[in-house]
């Protein structure tokens, strides 16, 4: 649910109260039901001239059934019917304001700093009739990628140009940057099924990175990509790990949920709710890998998604933390993942096609005032997902972790009211986000077609304008 | 048995000026215009007593009197009263539908020669008692006694005064013609400024033809008028560019100078066999080469109501071996100047050659310059079944004053539906 301000302004009253006083006013977010279509409206479908992804797009939005249009231009609506997708048309110069949904962009032809007047020149004229809560994808090549620094120069730019969009558009917009690695071309269906959905509510500014992956990824029902996967989920009995449980069920995967043993009741009641199963263990205790790897192969055969959400906080300023506080969060949020992982990947209980989904934080990125342990171990997630993302590649294993901003939870209940009221107020949304919104990056995340993304951290913040 | 097929020869035509609605014609019958245009025919063509094969018309709007429009037209011109005719009605695809009937049975070898046409009217038209009071109309006329009359009339009501005047719309939609052409207008981005340049030049090619004399055997004066009455010679773009868009809402680029007016007329055309004209010592301007007729699916499918032309064309070039742009001529009626912008750009689309015709290319863009080169029905007005003849007869003319060619004509009609046809000189 949207918090009490969020709902109150807009009420009939609240709306002209904000209306006359200037105060602000945040969008309702829109959230995925089950069975919502990909894109709740008509999108609109642009290209560079030169670039190389207006096909590959179109036949992931022919698949999704996506009304979309695009511009009289020969090149893109050739590559557009090459890909069957039976596209309308936009003509920027006709009259009145045509409304989309989405807006997307093929930015990998521009090769010069230049050339960027062409994201311009398509989004001018259209940004302004986007519907509420609509979205916007860039696509282009990582400048790792580029053949040349004037190319790797104009491909960073964007960067720029969607961060800076982000923060203005308004209305619940999202707009995120997709890097495209050459010969990635067919790993992009998950990752537009994610930010062109409702899906990615609270996911804005992003930068993502889809790679090459061996072999094509596997075809998936858009409703339920998940069906016949096993999912383990860390700290599954509360909050964000609740919602991630609830969520990966949701995409048909079988939940196998985890907490401590005090938490067995609450855990239970999630799992059969969902018609998963459970495990109380302590993911601390020496044996914990051993067990949780037996469980799995015992009463599963393996595991296709590891979820570590799993996570605690211990604040206090650096100089009155004892060594219990830091050594505990340590351990629970970032050392036991490592234990884990090791076991599973040594005795082979995760399956081929693998998923390795953490939770970061976005104290992990820009830090936060005495969370000098948790920020260490939420920096330390992002390092284990970069590191270790090159060496699970090669057994077909991904590993991606997504940094949730202000979430309302119990946890951020208990923060002091000007506080709370700073952190859910201070990004691109103007409210917190929802546990769900954590969850549904992760059920991304972990898709048995996400096989071209590993390595990536993705914020789930409504572009907070902490951190980077 | 079997007959060797026959070329069928388009002798000429003739038509009566177009009026606008409730204007000169007001008081005109489709009888009365029908009568005129063919008189002028059997005029023309020296046809006074003869016995062809067969006249074909009909038209749209039709009161049900005239359920046998032709034949009491064919009697009441010069024609052998021993003429046999009949009634088609296809929309404002009728005209062009009778040619293609009558050049079918020319080139099987069942006629020599025959008239197709079409007429019809927007003033005269066919107001009906409203369903209600034909119902209790009826229920009276079949009662036994008084007092069951009594009875029955005792269940009349004021609103039953109010009688039923067709509309311009298409029954499933409930929408106009004008209103879902404004989506097509809008899916294909077809801008006010194409649409009213288009209209212009229609307008301009008209006033041209009429200059230079090239309607004088075309046409026979009717009432009061000589010419097209809604032809604008000094039409402009910039004085089309006033008008207030009357479809699509306020956002819309349709208007009334770039939408065809209602309007009241005739037309009909002479086919015969090339042996039959020379005996008669005729010309042969044209041979009706085929016809094609397609229909889309505008209510459930995500078609645009007039849109089947673009379906039909493409499917009439396979049959016959000819791409779109193997003519000399084409004759695209202008229901609307974005229908015509519309069906042209779906051709050039790769997108819709791909996904909604089949094709592995667009067929590709025409040369504007061969584009209803006298005008067409923008400028002229659009008596809905009176425009085919107005068309054959005019292409065919101007095929032949150019020595040869060919010319590819197509004609959308309510229903989602369009007929097509090829000439050949």
């Amino acid at each position: 649910m949207p918090d009490t301000y969020t709902k109150l302004a807009n009420s009939p009253i609240g709306k002209i109260v904000t209306g006359q006083t200037g105060l602000p006013r945040p969008t309702i977010l829109e959230r995925h039901r089950p069975g919502d279509p990909a894109v709740n409206g008509r999108l609109l479908l642009g290209a560079a001239s030169g670039g190389r992804l207006a096909g590959p797009v179109a036949k992931v939005l022919a698949a999704l059934d996506v009304d979309t249009a695009t511009a009289l231009d020969d090149d893109v609506r050739t590559a557009v019917a090459g890909a069957g997708l039976d596209a309308a048309v936009h003509n920027p110069d006709g009259p009145g304001r045509p409304r989309f949904k989405a807006l997307v962009f093929d930015a990998t032809g521009i090769a010069d700093s230049t050339q960027l007047r062409a994201v311009h020149r398509f989004f001018r004229p259209v940004v302004g009739g986007v519907e509420p809560c609509g979205r916007v994808v860039v696509l282009g090549t990582a400048p790792e990628d580029c053949a040349g620094p004037r190319e790797a120069t104009a491909q960073r730019a964007l960067e720029g140009f969607t961060r800076s969009l982000g923060k203005e558009i308004g209305r619940g917009c999202a707009v995120q940057l997709v890097y495209v690695a050459p010969g990635a071309e067919a790993q992009l269906a998950s990752t537009l099924r994610f930010l062109l959905s409702a899906r990615s509510a609270y996911v804005s500014g992003q930068v993502v990175r889809v790679g090459k992956a061996s072999g094509k990824p596997p075809a998936v029902d858009q409703h339920r990509p998940l069906e016949g996967k096993v999912a383990l989920v860390t700290g599954a009995s509360r909050g964000i790990g609740a919602a991630i449980a609830s969520t990966l069920a949701r995409d048909g995967a079988h939940v196998v949920g985890l907490d401590i043993p005090p938490l067995a009741d609450d855990l239970a009641a999630v799992a059969g709710a969902l018609g998963g199963s459970f495990l109380t263990c302590d993911i601390t205790a020496d044996d914990a890998p051993q067990v949780i790897a037996e469980h799995l192969l015992r009463e599963h055969g393996g595991v296709d998604v590891v979820v570590h959400n799993a996570g605690i906080t211990q604040d206090r300023t650096l100089k009155r933390m004892k060594d219990e506080r830091w050594d505990r969060v340590l351990d629970i949020n970032l050392s036991s993942e490592e234990r884990i992982d090791d076991v599973l990947l040594e005795e082979d209980v995760r399956r081929a096609g693998g998923r390795i989904v953490c939770v970061s934080s976005i104290a992990g990125i820009a830090g936060n005032n005495g969370q000098t342990n948790y920020g260490a171990s939420k920096a330390g997630v992002a390092g284990m997902v970069a590191a270790m993302a090159p060496i699970l590649a090669k057994r077909k294993i991904t590993i991606n972790a997504v940094a949730p901003g202000f979430i309302e939870t119990q946890m951020t209940a208990a923060v002091p009211f000007a506080i709370r009221e700073a952190g859910r107020r201070m990004n691109s949304m103007s409210q917190g986000g929802l546990p769900v919104d954590v969850a549904e990056a992760i059920a991304w995340l972990a898709a048995p077609d996400s096989t071209g993304l590993n390595g990536n951290v993705v914020r789930v913040c409504g572009q907070s304008l902490l951190g980077a | 048995m079997t007959t060797p097929l026959r070329k069928v020869a388009v002798v000429g035509g003739n038509r009566i000026p177009f009026a606008r609605s409730n204007s000169a014609y007001a008081t005109a019958s489709n009888q009365d215009m029908l009568t005129a245009a063919l008189d002028g025919l059997v005029a023309r063509f020296g046809l006074e007593g003869e016995r062809l094969g067969e006249v074909v018309a009909g038209a749209v709007l039709k009161h049900s009197r005239d359920f046998n429009l032709t034949r009491e037209t064919v009697m009441s011109t010069r024609l052998s009263a021993e003429t046999p005719a009949y009634d088609v009605q296809q929309a404002c695809g009728t005209g062009l539908e009778a040619a293609i009937l009558v050049a079918n049975k020319i080139a099987l070898g069942q006629i020599d020669a025959g008239v197709a046409g079409g007429v019809d009217t927007t003033s005269d038209a066919p107001l009906a008692v409203n369903d209600d009071l034909r119902h209790l109309l009826i229920k009276l006329n079949n009662a036994r006694s008084n007092a069951d009359r009594l009875k029955v009339l005792a269940g009349v009501r004021p609103g039953m005064i109010v009688p039923a005047i067709p509309r311009n719309e298409e029954p499933r939609t409930g929408l106009s013609m004008g209103e879902h052409q404004a989506r097509t207008a809008a899916r294909w981005g077809i801008t006010r400024a194409e649409q009213d340049e288009l209209t212009a030049l229609s307008h301009q090619h008209l006033a041209a033809a009429y200059e230079r004399g090239f309607q004088d055997d075309l046409m026979t004066p009717f009432l009061s008028l000589e010419r097209d009455q809604n032809l604008r010679p000094d039409s402009s773009v910039e004085k089309l560019a006033k008008l207030k868009p009357v479809f699509g809402g306020p956002d819309g680029t349709m208007t009334a100078g770039n939408s065809t007016p209602l309007s009241d007329g005739a037309a009909v055309v002479l086919l015969a066999t090339d042996e039959w004209a020379s005996e008669h010592g005729l010309p042969v301007l044209a041979h009706f080469v085929t016809g094609e007729t397609a229909a889309v699916d505008y209510v459930g499918g995500e078609e645009g109501l007039l849109m089947a032309p673009a379906y039909a064309v493409p499917r009439m070039l396979d049959r016959v071996g000819l791409t779109l742009q193997d003519f000399d001529l084409y004759e695209i009626h202008e229901a609307f100047a974005s229908q015509v912008l519309s069906t042209l750009r779906a051709w050039e689309d790769p997108v819709f050659c791909t996904q909604r015709l089949g094709r592995k290319k667009p067929l590709g863009a025409i040369d504007r310059a061969k584009l209803n080169v006298n005008g067409s029905s923008l400028a002229a007005g659009h008596p809905f079944a009176a425009t085919g003849g107005r068309i054959v007869a005019g292409a065919a003319k101007e095929l032949h004053a150019r020595g040869g060619g060919r010319a590819l004509i197509s004609i959308c009609a309510a229903g989602g539906q369009g007929v097509v046809a090829i000439l050949e000189a």
